[in-house]
């Protein structure tokens, strides 16, 4: 039986080939490759490409058996990701709004009403005195740590709002929580976690009492 | 029946991937903004919170800019 190379094609449709070097399907190819070769079997969008970019017959059955469209699996889940990225954007920006909202709260409550907090009969050198100002539940801590000095702070630590506890002999008020430490003087902080200095209250001595007359947040 | 994309899917994938890049520079803008505003706020400093929302506003409009215009290239014409 002889070998007719055309034999060999003629079960390939895509292949239709006469092996005649001069023929009309080969003209102006440099080789052997059919021209129908290169014409496109799939759009590529179509394609299917495993994720470690080896043909499809070299994948795992599983890999076969469950066929993905992985172009397809990268784009969603890009798109997907962006979209929960915007959604984290609004979010962000409804907190900005959120801060806001709470500054215009806090700024309609107003100034506080000025509070008569001890006697300076009850309160000797190196004495503590614990009152809530401006409102019940904002605790502050009066220190008198020499005989003409009295200072008066937040108790909230600017960290994560523990109670502070002032060391009048070591001249610092310290944070147990986390071990942070801030200067009894001017309350702004020494070590540890805290970066803000804590809250003053400003004091004001009429006769033998203290009264508290307005407090102070600050970044510095 | 056609179904005609202003993009390939390829090309798409690369243009999702620069947006992806923008919106994450954006967003982490936007959490540096939240957490200075928050420290300002805390520390009594208001001069910085107006700015900032409107500053973390133009971006959430930057980032459902690019979101909308992903939506136009991804939607099929006939």
């Amino acid at each position: 039986m002889t070998d007719d190379p055309r034999s060999r094609l003629s079960d390939d449709p895509r292949q239709p080939l006469d092996v005649r070097i001069d023929s009309p399907a080969r003209e102006g190819l440099t080789g052997t490759t059919p021209a129908s070769l290169y014409t496109r079997l799939k759009e590529d969008d179509q394609i299917t490409i495993a994720p470690n970019w080896r043909p499809m017959d070299e994948q795992p059955s599983w890999r076969t058996d469950f066929p993905i469209d992985w172009p397809q699996d990268h784009y969603v889940e890009r798109r997907d990701f962006m979209k929960f990225m915007v959604l984290t954007s609004l979010a962000f920006t409804v907190g900005q709004f959120w801060i806001a909202a709470q500054n215009w709260w806090r700024r309609r409550r107003g100034r506080a009403e000025i509070t008569r907090i001890a006697s300076l009969d009850n309160l000797p050198v190196g004495g503590i005195v614990t009152f809530a100002f401006p409102g019940p539940h904002d605790d502050c801590v009066l220190v008198r740590p020499q005989e003409n000095v009295l200072v008066a702070y937040s108790q909230k630590c600017t960290h994560l709002s523990c109670a502070v506890r002032p060391r009048v002999e070591a001249g610092v008020i310290h944070c147990p929580c986390h071990e942070g430490y801030f200067d009894l003087a001017m309350g702004r902080p020494i070590s540890g976690p805290p970066r803000r200095p804590l809250p003053i209250v400003h004091l004001e001595v009429r006769g033998k009492q203290i009264f508290a007359t307005g407090i102070e947040e600050r970044t510095t | 029946m056609n179904v005609h994309r202003p993009f390939t899917r390829q090309q798409r994938t690369t243009i999702i991937h620069g947006m992806v890049a923008f919106v994450l520079m954006l967003v982490v803008l936007q959490l540096w903004l939240l957490t200075a505003t928050m420290n300002a706020y805390l520390g009594g400093d208001e001069s910085v919170i107006w700015p900032a929302a409107g500053a973390s506003l133009a971006c959430l409009a930057l980032n459902a800019g690019l979101l909308r215009y992903l939506y136009h290239i991804d939607r099929a014409r006939q």
